[in-house]
């Protein structure tokens, strides 16, 4: 890295990408992946996200390992972001993430049982 | 039916956190260098050494007020002053990410989740102090956080952000692991420097500080994670701004890793200055099972407990040290009415005169006197004069060991001593009681609880009071649960 400009460039290119920036067309999931995560179970989720995203060659969308945001008792979460709307969704295992898929990612409706609300107050 | 919260910052204790040293943790792809940089990451680096002298950067985090998260509180700005004022050609940063204290996973938390920051961070210190040289000290049981500094390290420098002349300023800076096995007295800074020079890890006579003499003899500036996290926030969101959140005397925020009897386990970044009642009942939603609410244990085997009469104190170093606890590096654990004050004591005693290294003699031996003394009363073999040396001793080993290991060692056994007294006091004149017990009046001998003994040792005729055999009790609280008048008290 030389200069500043450089390093906006980056930074610029990579917003799209992230949460960053609000208007994009682009639906984030992010798997809560850091120990405790893991542990809870997460990895088989991030993969089943994967599995399903290809399936359904669906474009515009992707899954992204994240750290931890310090809910551990109620993890594996998952995380979906819509332009500026962000959901959060707790304890997912294989079968929730179908089902987020498929009702939320796919069809637009939000999974309300397996929100965070469900879970704290 | 109220509408649920559909987001994490939409939940009631949200407000009250303030996330700075968590501020990319579970927002961006950790082993991915862009989304860091997506974030503002390497800016400050960046405008640093474009723009600033050391000077102005030690002068900015002296500003900003920010104390070191390792347990201490020495303030980084000073620290960071004293290593860059001596005269050395060769200096070094170290990262301290040892993590000993048991419970706590806040740095892990920031290495795996944002490794980028503490990476940045080791290059603007170097920077600020003269050193090219960095070391992440972490111990081989965070595999997770090693895997991903490594691949935070590797992408640094192919961005050369790491590395030969960065940002074209002349400045250049490398970083390397060195793993240690897990002892808690490598997190103590000599020991730790000890054991990257491939000593064992023991500590050493301070002064010489390693600001002066510190790795291989030369100035060394050991700084925590969570500290080096909130470095590059402080310079992008200003010095001034980051000073105006928290107290007189600390500054800005503090990450706990809140535990034990508490319904919402994790954690947390709050502003310094939040009550712990706040942290308690707000964000931690209080007491699992709706039990009472005993003590917090802050600062792990080094710390102390906090009692219900100080839950409105506001979290800073010295509010907590007036009231014999510690700020610590963050571990919180929440104890209920039903836990022993006295075995929680003897747990810690166990770690820390297992931990002992073994130097001095205060420490190796008065820990595990102070171990075996707390064991005696516990097992009923105990005195009132055991009490007192007990005390004796606490104070004895503070005051004489070596390093803070042995210093701290006795807190546990002290403050419990401060605000318990009465437990250790039913245990040395043995009428602690071990078993469940019916209050004879209050019985009205339904014989509900002798139906579900498991060893059968309560006796009674219907409707007359019912008896506890102590010596077959096992305490299995399942008499308790049952007794439709709560006429059986606990142990
Ligand atoms: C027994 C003992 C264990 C310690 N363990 C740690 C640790 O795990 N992590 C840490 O950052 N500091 C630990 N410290 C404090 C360090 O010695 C040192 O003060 C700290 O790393 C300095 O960084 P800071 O000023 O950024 O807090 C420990 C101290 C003692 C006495
Ligand atoms: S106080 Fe304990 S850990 Fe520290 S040097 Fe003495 S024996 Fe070792
Ligand atoms: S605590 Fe358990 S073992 Fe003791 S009397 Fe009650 S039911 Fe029986
Ligand atoms: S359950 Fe309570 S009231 Fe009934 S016999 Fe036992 S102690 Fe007495």
């Amino acid at each position: 890295m030389k200069s500043l400009e450089e390093l906006k460039k980056i930074k610029d290119k990579t917003k799209k990408k992230t949460n960053t920036e609000k208007d994009t067309s682009l639906t984030r999931i992010l798997v809560g992946m850091s120990t405790c995560g893991i542990s809870a179970g997460a990895k088989p989720v991030f993969d089943e996200f994967n599995t399903l995203i290809k399936d359904k060659e669906l474009k515009d969308i992707s899954v992204t390992s994240v750290g931890c945001l310090g809910e551990c008792s109620i993890e594996p979460m998952v995380e979906v972001y819509q332009n500026d709307k962000r959901y959060t969704y707790c304890e997912v295992n294989k079968e929730k993430a179908q089902k987020i898929f498929d009702e939320h990612i796919v069809n637009g409706n939000v999974v309300e049982d397996y929100l965070i609300g469900q879970y704290r107050k | 039916m109220a509408k649920v919260a559909k987001s994490l910052n939409e939940i009631k204790s949200f407000p009250k956190q303030t996330r700075i040293a968590l501020r990319n943790c579970g927002l961006i792809d950790p082993s991915n260098i862009d989304e860091y940089i997506a974030r503002d990451g390497y800016f400050a680096l960046g405008d640093i050494l474009k723009n600033k002298s050391p000077k102005d950067v030690v002068n900015e985090i002296k500003e900003s007020g920010l104390r070191g998260r390792g347990g201490g509180g020495f303030p980084t700005g000073l620290k960071w002053e004293l290593t860059a004022k001596e005269k050395s050609d060769r200096k070094y940063i170290i990262c301290n990410a040892d993590e000993g204290d048991p419970g706590a996973f806040m740095d892990r938390s920031i290495l795996e989740g944002d490794p980028h920051s503490v990476l940045e961070a080791m290059a603007i210190a170097g920077y600020a102090i003269g050193a090219n040289q960095g070391y992440v000290y972490v111990r081989i049981e965070y595999p997770r956080a090693i895997k991903r500094l490594k691949a935070a390290i590797k992408q640094a420098r192919e961005y050369e952000l790491l590395g030969e002349n960065i940002f074209g300023s002349g400045f250049s800076f490398n970083i390397d692991l060195r793993l240690g096995a897990g002892a808690f007295v490598c997190g103590e800074e000599t020991a730790l420097i000890a054991s990257i020079e491939g000593e064992r890890g023991m500590s050493r006579n301070k002064p010489p500080y390693p600001a002066q003499k510190g790795l291989w003899g030369y100035p060394t500036c050991i700084n925590n994670v969570e500290t080096l996290a909130n470095v590059s926030a402080i310079f992008n969101m200003g010095a001034k701004e980051f000073a105006k959140i928290g107290t007189e005397n600390s500054k800005g925020t503090k990450v706990f890793a809140l535990a034990g009897n508490i319904n919402n386990i994790g954690l947390i970044e709050v502003p310094m200055g939040t009550t712990l009642r706040e942290i308690v009942y707000d964000i931690g939603d209080g007491i699992d099972g709706g039990k009472a609410f005993k003590a917090v244990q802050t600062g792990g085997p080094s710390g102390g407990v906090i009692t219900e009469e100080h839950l409105d104190t506001p979290i800073d170093y010295e509010s907590l040290k007036e009231i014999g606890s510690m700020m610590g590096s963050g571990g919180m654990i929440i104890l209920d009415e039903d836990d022993d004050m006295v075995k929680i004591s003897k747990f810690y005693l166990d770690f820390t005169q297992d931990e002992s290294c073994g130097k001095c003699t205060p420490c190796r031996i008065g820990t595990k006197r102070l171990y075996e003394t707390l064991e005696k009363l516990i097992d009923m073999n105990g005195t009132p004069e055991d009490l007192e040396m007990l005390e004796y001793l606490a104070k004895s080993v503070q005051k004489t060991s070596l390093c803070g290991l042995g210093q701290s060692a006795p807190n546990p056994v002290l403050s419990t001593l401060k605000y318990f007294r009465d437990e250790y006091e039913a245990y040395a004149n043995r009428t602690k009681r071990t078993a469940y017990f019916i209050e004879e009046d209050v019985c009205i001998g339904c014989t509900k609880c002798a139906q579900v003994c498991p060893v059968d040792c309560i006796e009674g005729e219907v409707k007359k009071p019912h008896v506890i055999d102590p010596e077959e009790c096992i305490a299995c609280g399942a008499c308790y649960d049952v007794c439709p008048v709560d006429a059986i008290l606990k142990p």
